[in-house]
């Protein structure tokens, strides 16, 4: 195994915004730490000049014509809705009491 | 009229439509022969995470209808497909497995199932897989295990082990499954069937639930090349609700099928035939380049250089398209929202903590690693670059051989369990497969026989881009001579 590149599991939990419990924690700090060393095998790689590849066939993104067409009820969107009221999806309160 | 069920269960999807078209069968009668055979074993299986028999039953009423009323029917009109629970029609769950989407029922159909639908294809309930398609074993499912129908205690491959087992059970005559990295191929080896992972763009993804977008494509999975071609056709062709659909022409996969065809050179890339490889799939790929020679094909060593580099490029590709991906699911719109949230902001961890298995929250976890800030170059920029060294391997191949010979997998179906707790073990299964979704490729994998264990094993053919109808004449080409007749007891 190459080198085991530190991982701060609480940053990456927070950026990925997964609750995770203490024993996923260590048992996710550990394993992301394993793979990072498994991937380090790229860094050996010349890429000079190479460039990099987003999709197999690269054309320009279609454009279609900007026709009207006709959008979904509001019934519709919020079928899967888990909290809904007036059209609207319910969440808690984001803004502070003045 | 009247077909035993036992002769249907037997029966190719293709001759069940020419049984249907002659007024040997009808739709209700293949649905109920399929509907029971459901019933006596997957409870063994573990194939399905729901079916409706009665509405399987009312769309197969409304295809003899058609027929008897004399409409113009499509040849596939009244038979059952298999979907895996990443497809989207309209009505109908779409878990992919996860626990997050256990409530989802689906406001639209996507593109692959409108065209099911117009081909009178019935759908034919929703088919395990790991969750949101991660993984190598089925073992990922939040909701059931999916044991191999050859053995229960093995795994049926993943993430289409639902797809992969069903057929092979014998539960419908074919099925969709969808690959990212391997997801068709592997389990289609490991379970005995005939699977195809079709040219990135072939297939729209409208509809396709997101695992990694400049990866994913839906293919057929079947019992013979001839099955698997007509299901592609039905579910090829561009679409502009994705804006990566292919736009350009497209041979029917299942003309081209019968058309003549010189025997070709196939290439033996050397990195797939070294270390690592089980003996007993080494032996029975030394037969299938033999029954290749013996049809004329010429057989011509070649080298991928960096195969080796694959399996790590594609974990950092398909995390980083990942952890965006499955952003969406916040527990606000559409998904599990947990009761526990204490504002707006823990509403989006908590729900996804409780919503997302392990696998997925490793991925997640690992995508956001590889692309923030610090890190983007050394992990993401470097393995786009990385992507293009693997598919000019390829492109370069394809300058001294028509297709690619390999083994599916290095190994028949390994044991449940035995690589749950070892992520890059369980990645490293699907070495062989993983490089043709980063060069956006055609990949085959059809049955080669058996291990001494009574295990499938399974050879792929790697196809040039939108060659799909000769890469499927290939695979045609050896399975007429050494047809795969050997039948899972259950």
């Amino acid at each position: 195994m190459q080198e085991r590149p530190e991982v701060d599991i609480d940053k990456l939990a927070m950026l990925a915004r997964i609750q995770l419990t203490e024993e996923e924690k260590a048992a996710y700090g550990s394993q992301l730490a394993d793979i990072l060393g498994f991937f380090q095998k790229l860094q050996e790689v010349d890429v000079t000049g190479i460039r990099p590849m987003a999709h197999p066939f690269e054309a320009e993104a279609p454009l279609r014509e900007d026709v009207a067409g006709t959008p979904w009820a509001p019934g519709r969107s919020l079928s899967n809705a888990p909290a809904s009221r007036e059209d609207q999806v319910v969440v808690p309160k984001v803004v502070e009491d003045a | 009229m009247a077909m035993e069920p036992q002769s249907i269960l037997q029966a190719s999807a293709f001759d069940l439509g020419k049984a249907l078209h002659k007024g040997e069968t009808t739709s209700r009668e293949i649905c109920s022969a399929f509907l029971d055979r459901v019933e006596a074993v997957d409870d063994r299986v573990g194939a399905f995470l729901s079916i409706d028999p009665e509405k399987v039953l009312s769309a197969a009423d409304a295809s003899d209808a058609r027929r008897a009323a004399g409409e113009e029917l499509s040849p596939l009109d009244g038979l059952p497909v298999g979907i895996k629970d990443v497809i989207a029609i309209e009505g109908e769950s779409l878990t992919c497995a996860s626990r997050i989407l256990e409530q989802f029922k689906s406001p639209y159909t996507g593109m692959v199932g409108n065209k099911l639908l117009a081909a009178g294809l019935i759908p034919f309930g929703r088919l395990n897989m790991d969750e949101f398609a991660m993984g190598s074993s089925t073992e990922n499912s939040a909701f059931k295990k999916t044991g191999n129908p050859w053995n229960s205690d093995h795994a049926p491959g993943g993430s289409s082990g639902g797809s992969a087992a069903a057929v092979a059970a014998r539960q419908c005559p074919w099925s969709l499954g969808s690959d990212t990295g391997g997801s068709i191929r592997q389990p289609a080896a490991f379970c005995g069937v005939v699977g195809l992972k079709p040219t990135y763009g072939r297939v729209s993804r409208f509809g396709l639930v997101a695992f990694a977008s400049s990866l994913d494509q839906i293919g057929p999975m079947g019992r013979s090349v001839e099955d698997v071609a007509a299901l592609l056709d039905v579910i090829s062709g561009h679409d502009p609700m994705d804006s990566t659909s292919w736009a350009g022409e497209l041979e029917p996969a299942s003309v081209q099928l019968h058309m003549p065809h010189e025997p070709g050179t196939l290439g033996l890339p050397r990195e797939y035939f070294g270390k690592g490889i089980d003996p007993e799939v080494r032996e029975h790929l030394d037969k299938v380049i033999e029954a290749y020679e013996g049809l004329g094909y010429t057989i011509k060593e070649i080298s991928l250089p960096h195969t080796e580099l694959a399996v790590p490029t594609y974990y950092i590709i398909a995390t980083a398209e990942a952890s965006s991906n499955l952003s969406r699911y916040d527990g606000v719109r559409y998904t599990h929202r947990s009761e526990k949230a204490a504002d707006a902001v823990d509403l989006y961890y908590q729900s996804r903590g409780e919503g997302f298995g392990a696998e997925v929250k490793r991925r997640v976890i690992l995508g956001s690693y590889v692309l923030s800030s610090g890190y983007y170059d050394a992990y993401y920029k470097r393995a786009q670059q990385v992507r293009t060294l693997i598919r000019d391997d390829f492109l370069k191949a394809f300058k001294e051989v028509d297709a690619i010979l390999t083994p599916t997998t290095p190994t028949p179906a390994f044991r449940i369990g035995e690589k749950i707790n070892d992520p890059i073990s369980m990645y490293l299964a699907d070495i062989f497969t993983i490089s043709v979704n980063l060069a956006g490729l055609p990949g085959l994998s059809m049955p080669c026989g058996l291990s001494s264990k009574g295990l499938p094993i399974g050879f792929q053919l790697i196809g040039q881009p939108f060659a799909e109808g000769a890469l499927l004449q290939t695979g045609l080409a050896y399975e007429s001579r050494h047809p795969f007749t050997a039948e899972p007891e259950l």
